[in-house]
């Protein structure tokens, strides 16, 4: 299935974006306010440092024994009476969710924010099989409405403008024509939703952990919906990824602590629901658990840290490409940083412009609350493509001649001396010509007059070859 | 359930098991190491501020329903549900409520939380005092009542204080409910209550 997917080519997928040039800079102000946000909270704890090694640490631990834990987590839950389910890929979750809405005579359902979901692409399959599905995440709502999907995973319309907002309300809501407001645009989201809240037969989640030592689940949301959506009816289905697990309930106080810090800079999400068993005698609690290519991902020793990932969203708000470019860029259900390794993981043809979307500048491994070293791998995968042979012949001849220029130091020499010349002399015309994509926007540095070599030999104290210690200091 | 659901029940614990990864040992938290503050009721009610909820110091459940009727849509509400009827009266009966979905229209709840955490401003509600889960997320407002003795300093603590949870249902509640997916404009009232009143007795 997957073997088929289009070939994702970054550059040009994001070029609509980042050539509209106020909504690109709209969008990377818009981004760069949430990281700060992210900076401040973390900044108020003194421990941070020691929260994101304790988190890395749980987290390593239990994707090393997660058949344990799965075993452990299935027992418990099934103890608290909830169903478990395990589906191998995206096509089997699929069809347990259709069984179980099925079985149930299910026509209506609300679901709340679930990038697993998203990933299986369960809207479409049971929308195409008659089931009306209606996202209750005010940002999902947005894109859902409007055809699209989320290009974030915590702010799923941060790439919308509230005027946009107000078309599509006006469009499906009957919200006045040219309202703007986001309060009011909220409100009547509010009394929309409110009604589809209300006739949803079963309501569906995803998960934010799951605890092994209790059979538990954690869904954190800020309005509210997961726990609207799924007090009311009398099924509730959890779809969770197996990386989800977390050891010990304890553990929990490690991760709430970090995620929504980094996600949106607030200290916690308005609700952390805790859910142990399903609601009474007469309601159902059904867990779908998802590997989906995750247990191939752990085989790997390089890119098995990516499983750790909580899903905060932290890499995408401080990544410079990710910022300018838009998450739609990226053509996967998780952009970014952490969408850039996993992507290829699923499919190393189809994602393989992704792991080069990125300046490596480190930023995203920084600020992770789980310690992933994102540039790492998304440095590693650059080297997996090249040998799988996955990366364009231009750029794979570029590499090639660089290497072999680095290599001669006399032709490195000549190298500098013929670009500074040139830089001097060739007309704007030539060095900007149409085939020249990286002059686009950009000027050519000012030539220097000497190459270091000249200037060292110049300036260099007499008599002594190397620099001494003082001088280096 | 289905042959399908053991198979590949049985096919992800295999792959998982195929491959054998060395486990770090896993850590304890060094409660040295974590938040402590000095005046926790202080950092309570600014944290719960800062995430849009109210605090209100009071000595006796009375002054709840004073500092209640002071507020415009409490005057007005008429469908209240209420846990803590030493403070308020409900106007709803909810032993009498079977359906979830009756509670839709409730105006205010009221309910008791267990404690409050001084880092982040949230407070459990156990779900086992509550007649119907919904209350809390379905009415308009909500106000919470906790005990000032009742606020630690972290989630370390409120997780070492929960213990082993029972079966069933518990919520940290940190501010009303909120939503800032308009152009990261925070609104006040998604789907949850508009506003969180805070009670908190000696
Ligand atoms: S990789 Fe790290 S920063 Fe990025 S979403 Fe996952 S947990 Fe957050």
């Amino acid at each position: 299935m997957t073997s088929t997917l289009p070939i994702v080519d970054h550059p040009s997928a994001a070029r609509e974006f980042v050539t509209n040039e106020p909504r690109s800079h709209w969008h990377d102000d818009s981004l760069w306010f949430v990281r700060s946000k992210r900076d401040k909270q973390a900044q108020s704890i003194p421990e941070w440092e020691y929260l994101r090694e304790q988190a890395s640490t749980i987290k390593n631990h239990t994707i090393a024994k997660l058949p344990e834990y799965l075993q452990q987590f299935e027992a418990n839950a099934t103890r608290l009476g909830a169903v478990v389910h395990w589906a191998a890929d995206a096509e089997e979750h699929n069809r347990i969710v259709l069984d179980l809405l099925r079985r149930n005579d299910t026509l209506r359902i609300v679901k709340s924010k679930s990038m697993l979901t998203e990933e299986c692409g369960l809207n479409e399959y049971l929308i195409d099989n008659g089931i009306e599905v209606v996202d209750t995440d005010l940002g999902e709502r947005i894109v859902q409405l409007r055809g699209e999907t989320p290009s974030h995973i915590v702010l799923p319309a941060i790439h919308i403008k509230k005027e946009e907002v107000g078309d599509t309300f006006h469009k499906y809501l009957g919200t006045r024509a040219g309202e703007s407001d986001p309060q009011v645009l909220t409100e009547a989201a509010r009394g929309h939703l409110r009604g589809k809240f209300l006739s949803g037969e079963v309501g569906i989640t995803g998960v934010n952990f799951a605890i092994a030592d209790t059979g538990g689940l954690v869904v954190c949301t800020n309005e509210g919906n997961a726990d609207l959506g799924v007090s009311l009816p009398r099924i509730h289905i959890a779809c969770m990824g197996i990386e989800k697990l977390v050891p010990r309930f304890q553990d929990l106080s490690v991760f709430t602590r970090l995620l929504a810090r980094s996600a949106t800079g607030q200290p916690i999400t308005s609700y952390t629901s805790h859910f142990h068993g399903p609601r009474d005698e007469n309601s159902e609690l059904h867990i779908v658990l998802v590997d989906n290519g995750r247990s191939k991902i752990r085989d790997s020793k390089t890119f098995r840290e990516s499983l750790n990932c909580i899903r905060c969203g932290a890499c995408m708000n401080t990544c410079p490409v990710y910022r300018r470019s838009g998450g739609h860029s990226y053509r996967a259900t998780v952009p970014g940083p952490i969408g850039s390794v996993l992507g290829p993981a699923k499919n190393a043809k189809a994602h393989k412009s992704l792991p080069f979307a990125c300046s490596l500048c480190g930023s995203c491994t920084d600020v992770c609350p789980v310690k992933i070293p994102l540039h790492h791998q998304l440095l590693a995968w650059r080297k997996v493509l090249v040998g799988k042979r996955l990366v364009a012949w231009n750029k794979r001849m570029a590499m090639k001649a660089a290497s072999f220029l680095f290599c001669n130091p006399t032709l490195f020499a000549a190298a500098g001396y013929l670009g500074r010349v040139s830089l001097k002399v060739l007309p704007k015309s030539l060095t900007h010509n149409p085939f020249n994509t990286w002059a686009k926007d950009r000027d050519l540095p000012e030539p220097p007059k000497e190459s270091f070599h000249e200037w060292y030999a110049k300036n260099r104290p007499s008599g002594s070859e190397t620099i001494s210690k003082e001088e280096r200091s | 359930m289905s042959e399908t659901h053991s198979s590949s029940r049985q096919i992800i614990l295999d792959r998982l098991k195929g491959c054998v990864v060395d486990a770090p040992e896993l850590p304890t938290i060094d409660p040295a190491r974590v938040i402590q503050f000095e005046d926790r009721l202080q950092q309570f009610q600014d944290t719960l501020a800062s995430v849009g909820g109210e605090a209100h110091l009071v000595n006796t459940p009375s002054e709840i329903r004073e500092k209640l009727q002071t507020i415009e849509v409490f005057q007005s509400a008429r469908r209240i549900a209420s846990t803590v009827p030493d403070a308020v009266t409900p106007t709803v009966d909810l032993a009498t409520i079977d359906d979830p979905h009756a509670l839709s229209t409730l105006d205010w709840t009221i309910v008791r939380g267990e404690f409050g955490v001084a880092e982040n401003g949230a407070i459990w509600i156990d779900g086992k005092t509550l007649p119907h889960r919904v209350m809390i997320f379905i009415a308009q407002y909500l106000a919470i009542v906790i005990s000032r003795s009742d606020l630690l300093n972290n989630m370390h603590e409120a997780y070492a204080r929960i213990g082993t949870p029972d079966p069933g249902f518990g919520v940290f509640v940190s501010g009303p409910s909120k939503t800032a997916d308009i152009e990261q404009s925070l609104v006040l009232g998604a789907h949850g209550c508009r506003k969180l009143q805070v009670f908190l007795l000696p």
